[in-house]
């Protein structure tokens, strides 16, 4: 992780900020403060240029040094440079600026600026996770049907700019909520004490069986695992410029999480994680207590692993002779944690793990899904899925819900978490 | 020899002889303005970047306040396109007396500067980085002004006029015949050919090297005391409008976001020579200290630039006041018959850039009144070229731009987003020049990397449209650099250092650029 070198100037408290109800706090953190401060960093090396995946595919993006530090001197609380939103918010370039110029953070700050005034409707539609999940459970088959059905698809791209061809999750038939309520309480006593698990909009209605054995796998060690009524964390809102609803939603979840009392949460979704722990308080200057207190407590599924295993608490593991690629999401990676799984999948006999070596498989949260963005999308993730066909056409491993699915979608090889292995290495499928 | 023959002749290149050149050629006489080096390269060019709403003089000057606030209203639509309306704060920082707002509110409204207290939470909303102790806050008209893309537009309009503008050309004697200016000899500097010119009228107004003028003449010495005045471009905009202190005019007292950056400044030092101007360490201390009263945290931000302009004051003991005109106490006329035995000339100092076209004025109707003529001034209504169309400039205009023409074009400085095209039309007109005059009007290597990647960039592109030979290639290069050192030096702590130990591996390491073919002699202009 970068830290940069100087402090971020002193914040304000909400009665300095008041005022004028139009413009909210969030917005107008993104006018300037911190990430803005980093710009200072830039010594122009290019070296982020480098490593930008979108820039490397589509000369519509001018790249992250011209987006960020330099656009950046630009703007006087206005973004001009529409370009910009080419930028996936994918974070490769904070992660590799030498300097500490938060160059992903800027983009993000610039864009929900710049719609501000002009939120496309797909933009505001495809962020509210939630709703979409809800609307479509119980109706699942139907909705996979509508999904994957052309005619129809053609009319949402039109309507909404959705990409016709864009990967969209499987409904589920059952929530994970649902799935907790039919299971009753468990049958085995808990031997370790209460924890507690964030599932993620995704986990909860798209991405259930991630959910589920991250949950038995928990179980398994020893914890009780409690599972409270969660609403969204707002990161597709937050990626999509909606730094209002994104606020509301972060802390909302946060009385949620913390309701269940001071404990260690653990989520097996990679990129809410990320969201809770630094980009909504990096990207949109949520600057509140509740969320300082979640950000410290709540572990990704891998790393509370990783934790298990180096305490030596990692029961023995069944081998499992197979040669699995598996791909780090970028907002993972951006977390600064290094790649957790690959530690914890190479503790299981027989298994070679091969790293992708890819920045990013194009999705980046929603991005992959916009219409203007899709071609972008599949040309960034093309090497990826390229190595996983190559490497087991059978199976792939990725921590987060939307790549999964982009990874599924390109390369057509069945993309799991990877504690999908772990439940298995641990006998319980 | 090159003669020439012309109705006047104006001596210097500022703001001050450039507004003279075009009020001159406006009123119908045949004109030459002489320029020793680039337009607006010496004070013009050295300034705090700031239009002043009259704020500042509602207390100390009331007379240059009001001169303030209408030359304001007039050079912000007639120079449209080098001012940017921001608006400005004065705010009263802890310590300062908050009273002092009371007499300033009074000062305003007497005065006819547009003034009006605001609270100190709408300061600090519309600027979230102001010290959040601040006592009071008056909002004003400030506004920030580009002294090279004003002194440009003044000259175009000028030539439109029939005007010639003569730069690198230093004036070396001016002849006198029968108690009348004859002629005034300069020196062509690019290719050392003399030129005289004959004329009926000399208007110097060489700023603060105004006495030396007068000495070519064989004048009594003009007393012009050079005020030695530093600044400081920070490499962001801080703030989006002019901040000033709330207190009786000090050192240090405003931060001016000018273009991509804030300026911080300024101080004020009585000195002998305007072309030696040293920026001290200590002057650069009081000027962080008092970017962090008003903005806290303004010492870790990334300071770029530093620089230093010689006011040009004159405090002339020999002048009767049959022989000046104080038509302001912030400018004066002076006449060089009675004090001098010299008729056709008059001299011209003091005052601010952001009253320059008053000033023009001022000089010419006196230049008319001893020629016995009447040609009324027409300057504060004609729109200058380039200002055509009424938009002022705003601060992301360049990204507006880029962001149309990055698919078919380069940039060559990304810093401050100037295009290939920019550059390669800018070496057309000017095929002579040095990148700091290129400088001066595309802001070439003034971002945060201080022309490290972008003056060899320039260089190739100059080379390869063959305006330049590869010789002089390493020389301009190599001007270049020097001359953005003498900015860097003094400021060179935190983030700055580590930008310039790269451009330093860069051209030393990488390019060295100490051993490439270059002139016998060192490129000076
Ligand atoms: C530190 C500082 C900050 C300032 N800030 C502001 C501000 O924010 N706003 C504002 O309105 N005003 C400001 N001023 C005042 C303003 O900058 C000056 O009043 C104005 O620029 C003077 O212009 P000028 O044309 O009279 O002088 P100059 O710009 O100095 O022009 C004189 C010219 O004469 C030329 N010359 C000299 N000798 C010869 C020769 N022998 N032959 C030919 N040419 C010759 C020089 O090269 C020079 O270009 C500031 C001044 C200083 C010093
Ligand atoms: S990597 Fe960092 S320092 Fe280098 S150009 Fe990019 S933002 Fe600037
Ligand atoms: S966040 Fe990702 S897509 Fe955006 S500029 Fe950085 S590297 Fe490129
Ligand atoms: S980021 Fe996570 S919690 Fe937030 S919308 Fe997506 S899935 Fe839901």
């Amino acid at each position: 992780m970068n830290t940069p070198q100087s402090s971020p100037p002193p914040r304000r408290s909400p009665e300095q900020l008041s005022g004028d109800p139009a413009v909210s706090d969030s917005l107008d953190f993104a006018g300037h403060e911190f990430a803005r401060a980093s710009l200072d960093h830039c010594v122009k090396c290019t070296i982020c240029e480098t490593v930008c995946p979108v820039s490397a595919v589509t000369p519509l993006f001018s790249g992250p040094k011209f987006v960020g530090p330099q656009a950046e001197r630009f703007r006087n609380g206005e973004s001009v440079d529409h370009s910009l939103d080419y930028c996936s918010s994918c974070g490769a370039c904070t992660l590799a600026c030498p300097q500490g110029v938060q160059i992903a953070e800027l983009n993000s700050q610039a864009r929900a600026v710049m719609k501000a005034d002009h939120m496309p409707v797909r933009d505001r539609l495809i962020s509210q996770t939630t709703l979409m999940g809800t609307m479509m459970t119980p109706v699942a088959p139907l909705a996979n049907a509508v999904l994957a059905n052309k005619p129809i698809r053609t009319v949402v791209e039109k309507v909404f700019g959705v990409h016709r061809d864009a990967p969209m999750p499987p409904a589920q038939t059952q929530t994970i909520q649902g799935w907790l309520k039919k299971r009753g309480p468990r049958k085995t006593p808990a031997t370790r004490g209460p924890i507690v698990f964030f599932h993620g909009c995704a986990g909860g209605y798209f991405e259930v069986e991630t959910s589920k054995r991250s949950i038995e796998v928990l179980e398994h060690l020893g914890y009780e695992v409690l599972v409270p009524k969660q609403g969204c964390c707002g990161l597709a809102q937050q990626s999509n410029g909606l730094f209002d609803q994104a606020t509301d939603a972060v802390l909302k979840l946060c009385d949620d999480l913390r309701a269940a009392g001071e404990l260690t949460i653990v989520s097996s979704s990679g990129s809410c994680t990320g969201m809770l722990k630094h980009e909504a308080h990096e990207i949109m200057g949520v600057d509140d207590e509740r969320l300082k207190d979640v950000a410290t407590r709540i572990r990704d599924m891998m790393e509370f692993l990783l934790e298990v295993a180096d305490a030596g608490e990692l029961p023995e593991l069944s081998p499992i002779e197979m040669t699995v690629p598996y791909h780090a999401p970028c907002q993972l990676k951006s977390q600064g944690m290094g790649m957790p799984a690959l530690d914890v999948l190479r503790l299981i006999p027989g298994l070679t793990v091969v790293e992708s070596g890819a920045t990013c498989c194009g999705i980046a949260g929603t991005y992959g899904l916009k219409k203007e963005k899709y071609e972008i999308a599949q040309a960034v993730g093309k090497p990826l899925f390229e190595m996983v066909r190559d490497t087991n056409p059978d199976l792939a491993l990725c921590d987060t819900e939307t790549c999964r699915w982009q990874i599924r979608k390109g390369s057509g090889v069945p993309t799991e978490h990877p504690v999908f292995l772990i439940h298995q290495a641990l006998g319980l499928s | 020899m090159r003669k020439l023959a012309v109705d006047v002749v104006v001596i210097g290149g500022g703001s001050t002889g450039v507004g003279v050149v075009r009020d001159v050629a406006m009123r119908g006489y045949s004109a030459v303005l002489l320029e020793r080096a680039d337009l607006a390269q010496g004070t013009s060019g050295r300034f705090h970047g700031l239009l002043h709403s009259g704020g500042r003089y509602v207390v100390s000057d009331p007379g240059s306040a009001t001169e303030c606030a209408e030359e304001n209203v007039i050079v912000t639509r007639i120079h449209a396109d080098a001012v940017e309306p921001t608006g400005g704060y004065f705010v009263t920082a802890p310590g300062d007396d908050p009273e002092f707002a009371d007499k300033f509110l009074a000062g305003a409204a007497a005065t006819g500067v547009p003034a009006r207290e605001i609270s100190v939470a709408e300061a600090l909303r519309n600027e979230p980085r102001l010290n959040p102790g601040i006592l009071r806050a008056v909002e004003v008209q400030d506004g920030t002004v580009d002294g090279w893309q004003m002194t440009w537009g003044a000259a175009r309009s000028a030539m439109e006029y029939g005007a010639k503008v003569l730069t690198y050309h230093k004036v070396t004697k001016i002849d006198r015949a029968d108690g009348r200016v004859s002629a005034v000899h300069c020196v062509d500097l690019k290719d050392g050919e003399d030129v005289r010119i004959e004329c009926t009228f000399v208007l110097n107004c060489a700023g603060p090297w105004a006495g030396q003028v007068a000495a070519m003449a064989d004048c009594h010495p003009v007393d012009v005391i050079p005020g030695r005045g530093i600044m400081i471009a920070m490499n962001h905009r801080l703030v989006n409008r002019v901040i000033n202190r709330l207190i009786y005019p000090a050192d240090g007292d405003i931060l001016v976001p000018v273009h991509t950056v804030s300026i911080i400044g300024t101080t004020d030092v009585k000195v002998e020579n305007p072309d030696d101007l040293a920026i001290e360490p200590v002057e650069v201390q009081e000027m962080l200290d008092a970017g962090e009263i008003l903005i806290p945290g303004f010492r870790k931000s990334r300071a770029l630039h530093a620089w230093a302009g010689a006011r040009p004051l004159i405090k002339d003991s020999r002048v009767s006041s049959s022989d000046t005109r104080h038509m302001s106490r912030g400018m004066a006329v002076i006449d060089h018959h009675e004090r001098d035995g010299l008729d056709g000339m008059l001299t011209i100092g003091g005052g601010k850039l952001t009253t320059y076209r008053l000033m023009a004025e001022h000089i010419v109707d006196e230049m008319c009144r001893k020629l016995g003529e009447t040609r009324a001034c027409r300057t504060a209504s004609e729109i200058v070229p380039g200002s055509e169309n009424q938009k002022n400039y705003v601060v992301t205009h360049r990204l507006h731009d880029r962001e149309e023409d990055r698919l078919e074009d380069q940039i060559i400085c990304e810093c401050e987003l100037m295009s290939r095209q920019m550059f390669v039309k800018a070496w057309d007109d000017q095929p002579q020049a040095t990148f700091d005059d290129i400088r001066r009007q595309l802001r070439l290597g003034m971002g945060p990397c201080q022309g490290g990647f972008c003056s060899m960039r320039a260089t190739g592109v100059a080379l390869e449209t063959k305006h330049i030979d590869i010789e002089r290639a390493t020389g301009l290069l190599r001007l270049f650099l020097k001359n953005r050192w003498i900015g860097l030096w003094p400021i060179l702590y935190g983030d700055q250092v580590r930008q310039t130990a790269l451009d330093n591996w860069i051209f030393n390491g990488t390019l060295d650029i100490d051993h490439l073919p270059a002139p016998e002699e060192e490129v000076k202009l």
